[in-house]
């Protein structure tokens, strides 16, 4: 099954800006319930795509869609890396979407190893690497040099991903010990000691002070100029706004508006999904900001 | 802090005569029935009943002076340490750990390599054999075999009920292979463990999916399962009547401990003919295969195999979403258990010279179980120790003659030793909720490796 989800096309283009992930006509029943209807949208290279919409609008499902943990009812989830390697996203098994597919995601409840260390938990985000190197388990168990140095490199970039997550203080504490804005930091410094090409992020400022909302804003901007793409959750309006490069608008599984930030928070549809207007005055609205000058996406 | 104690005093003494009081209510309503009163068969084979008053009254008089000194005194003068305690402004963590504590694993060590010389020293050739057989030799089985279920339930925190199982699997492997092929031993323990992480892997699949409870409960079958294809398939078990005359370990293959051979292991050194040698040997075997356990358990910790089998105890979630394969990590935390469990089976084997599957019922799981959680899961110096507590405890029970001057000379203290048993299982808990060694020692650090505290590791779903 690995092979048939592999396709290697001619073109490699590392320029930054070409389609990173494209979810196509993604659909997902839950029994009656159709969770999400018929979704598409691009995420490119080098951008910072938010998600946005409603108390279940169906954010988190196409999130685990997209990240394995749920298989979608119907459409293809694309994944195109940067050498040019292509994978299809739900035919692959969920740690390998991580593993060979390079998409490494957060849990809306944060999900850590509270019994590890800081310092543990970025290792055991590094674990298929260090497996390789110690010949899976084996060579490592003789104690062969080359296990040796590929651990010490393993820690030498666990330490660079505290210092960026301002978290090297407390390196060697248990995760459980650590405040919540620091959970949630450890948690993306995690993902990315996994080496991803894009990062999913479900919720990463919910519940953070405002103080602690900007110096995520720094970390998530940080991640994307060093080469990894953003796709995330949000319901803090003032996170989305600043960093995103692109919205992604969501409700009742349905897209009802793609594209900039300005062009989003300027959308009648979305005003509406937000404030809760009826739907004839929806239609009101649109025919006095009159039909053509804005442009909706497909609904 | 005594003023203020002084100042409670009145209401503190009222309040201890009323609880006491109140104690020795309860326990002479609990106790009534149960000590106050007594059935006996008459001469004519009749039920008649006798009371026991005197005894009642000790039952509650221990009940209700307990109590009473319990709140007026104890808690009193406990209260009044800790406060000073915190008040002198020295937290217990800070205090310097003694040269024993520091030392421990060394000293425990050194201890164990002399054991058997020391006991042949103070008890004689013959008497010492108690003490090496039924002290070392035992114990050190329940301590591979906790270490080896530590892997599954303290590391990657799979609930294993039929533990049992493999070592069984290790037993006879040994135990047919030798009779029918005539390897050796030393051929056959690698071999016994191989086969019995194989069962493991078998096992391992289809039940892997399964997590908590349902996978307790298919473990618990599999090992009734393996007992009971032992019990039925006679023309190769022979059945509940066993195998015996196992073949003993050699030395090597250089000398033999069989009498009659002509490299006999005493005959060779100019020792008297006596057991007691084959057994100090035994000893040192299942101590090596215990420090093998306990290294190769140390190693994996370390590798990234073993850093993933606890994330996975942490949270399976998590771990998938970091790209582990969490099947095939489950799987191999499930094989090198089940292949400790192999070599201490055909340890247990050779040792025994005959195997039935008497020895491999449930409550051999429970015991291992029971050890591994009251020891501190993961941590192996506390299962260690909860090893000697739980298996040399029974032990020592058949040895307590003078408990027959107290309660009779038809008591039999190793009838009670499950009563025990659970009695300090529920002290241990009560005291030490996370086993007694609840911390866990981290895998890597940057500066200084610090416990992490057991409030903060999570037990595992399965």
């Amino acid at each position: 099954m690995a092979t048939g989800t592999t396709m290697t096309s001619n073109t490699a283009s590392n320029m930054a800006g070409d389609t990173l992930l494209k979810v196509e006509h993604l659909s997902m029943k839950f029994g009656g319930l159709m969770a999400i209807n018929d979704f598409s949208f691009e995420a490119r290279r080098g951008d910072i795509t938010a998600l946005i919409g409603p108390n279940g609008a169906g954010k988190t499902t196409v999130f685990n869609c997209i990240t394995g943990f749920y298989k979608p009812t119907m459409g293809m989830i694309t994944m195109r890396q940067k050498n040019g390697e292509e994978h299809l996203l739900e035919r692959l098994p969920d740690f390998d979407i991580t593993k060979k597919a390079k998409v490494a995601r957060t849990f809306q409840n944060i999900r850590l190893f509270s019994g590890l260390t800081v310092l543990e938990n970025l290792l055991v985000a590094q674990h298929n690497v260090l497996m390789k190197a110690s010949g899976f388990t084996i060579l490592g168990l003789l104690g062969l040099p080359a296990y040796r140095t590929a651990a010490a490199d393993a820690i030498e970039k666990a330490r660079y991903w505290l210092e960026k997550a301002d978290l090297i203080d407390r390196a060697d504490d248990p995760a459980g010990d650590l405040s919540y804005g620091a959970q949630r930091r450890l948690e993306i410094a995690r993902a990315m000691c996994t080496g991803p090409e894009l990062l999913c992020l479900d919720e990463p400022a919910a519940g953070l002070n405002p103080k602690e909302s900007l110096t995520l804003n720094a970390l998530l901007r940080g991640i994307r100029d060093e080469g990894t793409s953003l796709l995330l959750i949000e319901h803090d309006m003032s996170v989305v706004m600043e960093i995103s490069d692109h919205v992604v608008v969501l409700e009742y599984g349905q897209k009802i508006s793609d594209g900039t930030p300005d062009h989003v928070k300027n959308d009648p549809k979305v005003i509406a999904a937000y404030l809760g207007v009826e739907d004839d005055e929806v239609e009101e609205i649109e025919e006095k900001l009159d039909k053509g000058v804005i442009e909706e996406g497909t609904v | 802090m005594t003023t203020q104690l002084e100042k409670n005093e009145p209401g503190l003494m009222a309040k201890a005569v009323k609880e006491g009081v109140f104690a020795g209510l309860i326990a002479f309503g609990m106790f009534l029935l149960f000590v106050g009163i007594e059935t006996y068969q008459d001469i004519n084979n009749q039920l008649v009943w006798r009371t026991r008053w005197g005894l009642l009254a000790i039952f509650v008089a221990i009940a209700a002076i307990g109590r009473f000194l319990t709140v007026g005194f104890i808690k009193p003068h406990l209260d009044s340490r800790k406060l000073a305690k915190a008040k002198s402004g020295v937290l217990e963590i800070s205090d310097q750990k003694s040269f024993f504590h520091k030392h421990f694993l060394k000293i425990a060590l050194l201890f164990l390599v002399c054991y058997p010389f020391l006991a042949m020293l103070i008890f004689g050739r013959q008497g010492s054999l108690k003490y090496v057989d039924n002290f070392g030799i035992q114990i050190l089985i329940y301590v591979m075999l906790a270490w080896g279920l530590n892997i599954v339930v303290g590391l990657a925190g799979l609930l294993d009920l039929g533990y049992v199982a493999f070592y069984a699997v290790g037993a006879y492997s040994y135990a047919l292979l030798s009779a029918n092929f005539g390897f050796s031993f030393w051929l056959l323990l690698p071999l016994a463990g191989i086969l019995a992480g194989f069962w493991g892997i078998i096992l391992g699949f289809p039940v892997l999916r399964l997590r908590g409870d349902y996978l307790a409960i298919v473990t618990l079958a599999f090992g009734e399962i393996i007992r009971l294809v032992l019990i039925n398939w006679t023309d190769v078990t022979r059945g509940t009547f066993g195998i015996s005359g196992i073949a003993k370990a050699s030395f090597f293959g250089i000398w033999s401990f069989d009498v009659g051979a002509a490299n006999n292991f005493n005959k060779a050194w100019g020792l008297p003919s006596s057991s007691v040698y084959y057994k100090i040997f035994l000893f040192y075997v299942i101590l090596a295969l215990c420090l093998l356990t306990a290294y190769v358990t140390i190693r994996l910790r370390r590798m990234p195999i073993g850093r993933a089998w606890e994330a996975l105890r942490e949270d399976e979630i998590a771990c998938r979403s970091l790209g582990i394969n969490t099947v095939m990590t489950k799987l191999t935390a499930f094989a090198t258990g089940a292949m400790f469990g192999g070599f201490a089976g055909s340890f247990f084997a050779a040792r025994q010279g005959f195997v039935s599957p008497e020895s491999f019922v449930f409550l051999e799981s429970a015991v291992i179980l029971a050890i591994v959680v009251l020891g501190g899961m993961g941590s192996l110096t506390g299962i260690a120790i909860a090893a000697v507590v739980m298996v040399g405890g029974t032990e020592l029970l058949r040895e307590m003659e003078f408990l027959k001057h107290v309660f009779g000379p038809d008591f039999t203290p190793e009838l009670y030793r499950m009563l025990l048993f659970g009695l300090a299982m529920i002290i241990v808990m009560l005291f030490k909720p996370r086993g007694f060694v609840g911390s866990r020692e981290p895998t890597a650090f940057l500066k200084e490796r610090k416990a992490v505290s057991g409030s903060f590791t999570k037990e595992g779903h399965g």
